[in-house]
């Protein structure tokens, strides 16, 4: 039942689509690009995993989502927040610690989430949010709802226990999930063949007696096509399935690592001659569907909607340190008993007001 | 009022609360068919169906994530770890997703999950099934523990439990199962709130302060004190967090002396954690130093002298009452 996809020229869809498709990616792009740059003037801290050359398994995978699928992904977010249609300026704001930010700026660049869109996070330990993704999918599951779940996470994830557990209980729960394997080619500086005994990660399927494949990651339609059938098979079948997705990052892990050391310059620009957007771009210039204005234009116009979204995030306030027992718990039941707990004051008796809760 | 086990009043709290909430649903290993590992979930499968009571593989890091995911969509897990030991291979879901993850996500998606679990040694099921390791988790926000010691209270804070929005760890007790007692009839709609310990015997000369199974241990210590005359103000935290420290600081007020036994190891533990705060609040009504009993800081052995010697027995909490009571010249 698992097969590897064929390497077909990709039939385009509509010019709507292909628009889409081209746009997001490219606003993608723009913000990875001068996210790197803001890290380098300290605006952002912490780590910052940026998914350049990524964009086609993240867009192609999230346009196929419809409403009511949830989205799970990795630390590696920026791409998923802005393809689920959260707000530049929010996720921009985020990164720089601000209160607008999507989490409010308790998350920062690995926590990014959007529950109105229902992106579910952003999550910092690799693997660690597969089973609560199958938890999602359980709850669709439980109480009837039509939906899927779309579950992102990179190829180092593939190795953790929680990866083995999560298909596992997915498959023996017939849950409607899809686990998409962005596999870049490195977890860290470690790269699949060094780390993975089956280096064709949609292989695994097979131990769970569940559909797998590989497509083209870097072949933003492909992924789309592939991604949108086993979504609608999740949905009506209550099936999952594990689709790998090849791609590669032309940066580091993290802005913190060159991704130079373990790789060589003559690699890297043989995936960039791949490059996802470049790819989609020239197919749609072929046919018709863009013209070369049309894609300086959308290159011009995400330029500009990331500018107004840095120059937001830069004029929004930090959160107010007095907020910062603010939503450790959600229930508001024990908020006395948790106000005496804090040291140095365990009953409240030098009058410190522990503003836990909203 | 009815005369229940522990285990029992348990049943009976999950069996009312999946009547009373379509969100509510257990899961866990052998909760089914096989009616737990414990009974605790006895009838419950036939009652409620395998949706509602589901039947997971030996994966606690898989169904403690599965239970994350299921709450943040809404639903209200009620998760059996089988005993606390096997927690340890699902902590990264505890403490890294379930304890953060309404704080990391900026207070917009909540965790309203149980898991209940229990921990406890005496039946030499030696070093890596007798553990109580409570205290890791009250030591990190996020994470709300409980431990009640009476059958009322472990009807009553599994109720309040699985209506809490937020993580919950329910840890109950393998030496508890089988204590008998009272709880309300279910038209009382009872509950017992979080964060509040309880006076379960009055007295002026000492506090002792305890927590799940070592709570019925304290009482029959103050028992013997008495035939001494002293009297024990014995303390049942029933919460760790929220920690009800005032109660416990009202009683020192009074007694002027206080002693803290727990089944897990003494330290870094829950009286290490009691202790510091007494001595913040009552350092000028002390009459000694706080003192701590807990579990010999060894793994757990087999042999039966050995894990006598090992556990924190009545005879040890009063050993260390009377030392304390004779360094301030009352005994």
């Amino acid at each position: 039942m698992a097969k590897a996809a064929e390497t077909t020229p990709a039939q385009l869809p509509d010019a709507e689509t292909t628009r889409r498709l081209f746009r997001t990616m490219a606003l993608i792009r723009r913000f990875e690009e001068r996210t790197e740059e803001q890290y380098t003037r300290a605006r952002i801290g912490g780590y910052c995993h940026l998914a350049i050359g990524e964009e086609g398994a993240i867009v192609g995978a999230i346009d196929v989502l419809q409403d009511g699928d949830c989205l799970f992904a990795s630390y590696r977010d920026h791409g998923q927040a802005l393809a689920v249609g959260s707000p530049p300026a929010a996720v921009m704001a985020e990164l720089f610690g601000k209160q607008t930010g999507v989490a409010h700026g308790r998350g920062g660049s690995m926590h990014l989430l959007d529950v109105s869109r229902r992106f579910f996070g952003g999550w910092g330990i690799v693997g660690g949010h597969l089973p609560i993704a199958v938890g999602a999918a359980l709850a669709l599951e439980h109480t009837d709802q039509p939906y899927a779940v779309l579950c992102q996470f990179g190829d180092g994830a593939t190795n953790t226990g929680a990866y083995h557990e999560a298909l596992n209980l997915a498959a023996v729960w017939d849950l409607p999930i899809v686990f998409q394997a962005i596999n870049n080619q490195y977890g860290m500086g470690t790269s699949v063949k060094q780390s993975s005994a089956e280096p064709e990660l949609w292989r695994r399927a097979a131990a769970y007696r569940m559909h797998g494949e590989r497509v083209d990651g870097n072949d933003v339609v492909e992924v789309r096509d592939a991604v949108g059938r086993l979504l609608e098979e999740a949905r009506s079948e209550r099936r999952p399935a594990l689709i790998e997705t090849v791609t590669y990052r032309y940066r580091g892990h993290s802005v913190a690592d060159a991704g130079k050391v373990y790789r060589t310059p003559q690699e890297i620009t043989a995936w960039r001659k791949k490059d996802p957007i470049t790819r989609l771009g020239l197919l749609a210039t072929e046919q018709g569907v863009l013209s070369a204005e049309e894609i300086e234009e959308i290159w011009n116009d995400v330029a500009a909607e990331v500018k107004e979204a840095i120059d937001e995030a830069l004029g929004a306030a930090f959160p107010d340190p007095d907020t910062l027992y603010e939503h450790v718990y959600g229930d508001p039941r024990w908020r006395d008993q948790f106000a005496a707990m804090r040291a140095g004051a365990p009953f409240g008796e030098r009058g410190e007001e522990a503003s836990w809760l909203t | 009022m009815a005369d229940v086990t522990y285990r029992e009043a348990l049943r009976r709290a999950l069996d009312e609360e999946l009547g009373r909430d379509d969100r509510v649903f257990l899961m866990g290993e052998e909760i089914g068919r096989f009616e737990g590992s414990y009974k605790v979930t006895a009838g419950l499968w036939e009652k409620y169906g395998p949706r509602r009571v589901r039947e997971t593989p030996i994966s606690e890091g898989g169904f403690v994530g599965a239970g994350i995911g299921a709450a943040m969509m809404g639903l209200r897990p009620v998760v059996e770890i089988m005993t606390i030991n096997f927690i340890l291979v699902a902590m990264d879901q505890v403490i890294n997703h379930a304890a953060k993850i309404h704080y990391m996500f900026g207070g917009t998606v909540a965790v309203p999950m149980v898991i209940r679990t229990p921990g406890g040694a005496g039946a030499q099921l030696t070093a890596q099934h007798s553990q109580s390791l409570e205290a890791w988790f009250a030591g990190t926000p996020g994470m709300k523990v409980v431990a009640p010691s009476s059958v009322a209270d472990a009807y009553g804070m599994l109720k309040t439990a699985i209506r809490d929005d937020d993580p919950v760890l329910f840890c109950e007790n393998l030496v508890l199962y089988n204590l008998s007692g009272t709880i309300p009839d279910e038209d009382e709609d009872y509950t017992v709130p979080f964060g509040k310990a309880a006076v379960v015997r009055e007295g002026d000369d000492l506090t002792l302060v305890a927590h799940s199974y070592t709570v019925q241990r304290a009482l029959r210590v103050a028992d013997a004190l008495a035939r001494d005359g002293v009297e024990t103000e014995v303390i049942d935290l029933r919460s760790l967090r929220p920690l009800d420290a005032e109660t416990v600081a009202e009683s020192v007020h009074k007694t002027n002396r206080a002693l803290i036994a727990e089944e897990g190891w003494s330290t870094y533990g829950v009286g290490s954690e009691l202790a510091a705060r007494i001595h913040r609040v009552c350092f000028d009504d002390l009459d000694a130093p706080v003192e701590r009993v807990g579990q010999a800081e060894v793994p757990m052995p087999y042999a039966k002298p050995l894990e006598l010697a090992a556990l924190p027995l009545e005879s040890k909490i009063e050993a260390a009452a009377r030392n304390l009571l004779a360094d301030c010249g009352v005994l």
